[in-house]
């Protein structure tokens, strides 16, 4: 790797001075993207901003009003957390899914959302959990959703001197839960093909009153379909609502043939996998009591 | 670019060395401690071959950088033995013959110990699913396997 000089910066304030200042340095959370990229020369930092020393970017926090995570906290601490699991389960195994044990060591939801794969795993997740982001940059905080962070592969609306300090989720409602499933060529360690995540509320009776759709890897970033969640809003989540949702999905795919699908494939699985975790979500909303 | 001074602990002693700034921990422990256990399987995180704990937490060594160990405390395979005494997989990994050329085998060792200390009684499914970030060319995993559930089951005091 060719050379480049190693920041640990103590506080979040630190880490923006060192940003602005040096507009080819890079945040290094877990590396598993960044590392990667400067060993194939993908990208050739002058600095590691290595933010895993500052205490907002590593903590984890879940209350009440919902849940707040360094954009810095490894996978593998996200998931062994039991009661995220029980709250969240789709944006608890959308983040298991990511690499093997070693990489989830160390990966995290603030290196998945920038680095801006379309196939980034926990972003389908973390929209349908209506998640939102704190930035901290040289013009002050801001927050925004995850929704409006990602512009295309790779670009994010990050500027000179910002970085993601941390994810904040709200509390599901009652007999509100998640979904994500994702379909790969091999059993593990590889990239989306399609991933699909489901968020729903049902009614005592039974009926969806709330529900967000996101598909993933299927168009240039991760996205939310209201079309699809519209479908099931209103419907007993019967069959014709499950196919009209699906069939949303499809006419929100944007896909490209790559060796690992193609546009057809895509599209007709997205469909499959929508209809999949819904299915899940609705399963899990009925028993939440959250 | 001037050498980076780290102070760590590696396999419960102190251990101290110079490394270029952007130097992988993989690199710094082959290259500036002599800790040759740990192997460089692909370098970008796929193989498991580097594996080794970091604070406690399974890590590809390849995709961590050297100075990120200051003040950390660091595990590798030459620290999972007592001395003479080998650790369970160790002895389990030669009696089922769970190696060929052993290069993975490092990497298998650290993971699998990571996998019983969280759970110490995994199914097969879950042992795979576990380990499926550390690569074999020779063995065909069977053996790997067999062994690690082996260890799993002496750890527990259950073996006949």
């Amino acid at each position: 790797m060719p050379s480049a000089r190693y920041e640990a910066p103590r506080s979040v304030k630190e880490a923006v001075q060192l940003l602005g200042a040096d507009r080819d340095a890079r945040v290094l959370a877990g590396g598993t993207d960044l590392l990667v990229q400067s060993k194939t020369g993908r990208v050739s930092p002058s600095a590691y901003v290595d933010v895993k020393r500052i205490p907002e970017l590593m903590q984890l926090q879940l209350g009440a009003s919902g849940l707040r995570c360094g954009a810095a906290v490894p996978a593998a601490r996200i998931y062994a957390n039991e009661e995220l699991r029980r709250r969240w389960p789709g944006l608890a195994e959308a983040t298991d899914l990511i690499g093997s044990s070693q990489i989830q060591g160390r990966a995290s939801w603030g290196g998945n959302l920038c680095n801006a794969s379309p196939a980034a795993d926990t972003v389908p997740a973390l929209l349908v959990c209506g998640a939102e982001v704190a930035i901290a940059g040289p013009k002050g905080e801001r927050t925004l959703p995850v929704a409006e962070f990602t512009t295309g592969p790779g670009t994010s609306v990050l500027g000179p001197g910002e970085l993601v300090v941390e994810f904040r989720v709200p509390a599901p409602p009652a007999r509100t839960a998640d979904a994500y499933l994702r379909l790969i060529p091999r059993s593990e360690m590889d990239i989306a093909v399609v991933g699909a995540g489901v968020q729903l509320t049902l009614a005592a009776d039974g009926g969806c009153t709330a529900a967000r759709v996101a598909i993933g890897a299927v168009a240039p970033t991760a996205r939310l379909v209201p079309a699809a969640a519209q479908a099931l809003v209103g419907s007993r989540l019967d069959d014709a609502a499950l196919a009209r949702a699906a069939e949303a999905a499809r006419a929100a795919v944007q896909a490209i043939d790559d060796k690992r699908g193609t546009i057809d494939y895509r599209r007709q699985v997205t469909g499959v996998l929508v209809v999949r975790a819904a299915r899940i979500a609705a399963e899990r909303a009925a028993a939440a009591h959250n | 670019m001037s050498r980076t001074h780290v102070e760590t602990s590696v396999n419960g002693e102190p251990a101290e060395f110079l490394c270029q700034p952007s130097e992988t921990l993989l690199d710094a422990l082959r290259n500036q401690l002599g800790l040759t256990g740990t192997k460089e399987g692909c370098g970008t995180g796929d193989c498991g071959a580097c594996s080794v704990m970091l604070d406690g937490q399974l890590v590809p060594a390849c995709l961590v950088l050297a100075p990120e160990v200051e003040g950390r405390s660091v595990e590798t395979i030459e620290g999972i033995a007592r001395g003479e005494k080998l650790h369970p997989l160790q002895r389990k990994f030669l009696e089922h013959a769970a190696l060929q050329c052993g290069i993975c085998t490092p990497g298998f060792i650290v993971a699998a110990k990571a996998l019983l200390e969280k759970n110490p009684s995994p199914t097969e499914a879950q042992a795979r699913y576990y380990l499926a970030g550390n690569l074999c060319r020779c063995t065909g995993y069977d053996k790997i396997i067999r062994a690690v559930l082996d260890a799993g089951a002496e750890m527990r005091g259950e073996s006949a």
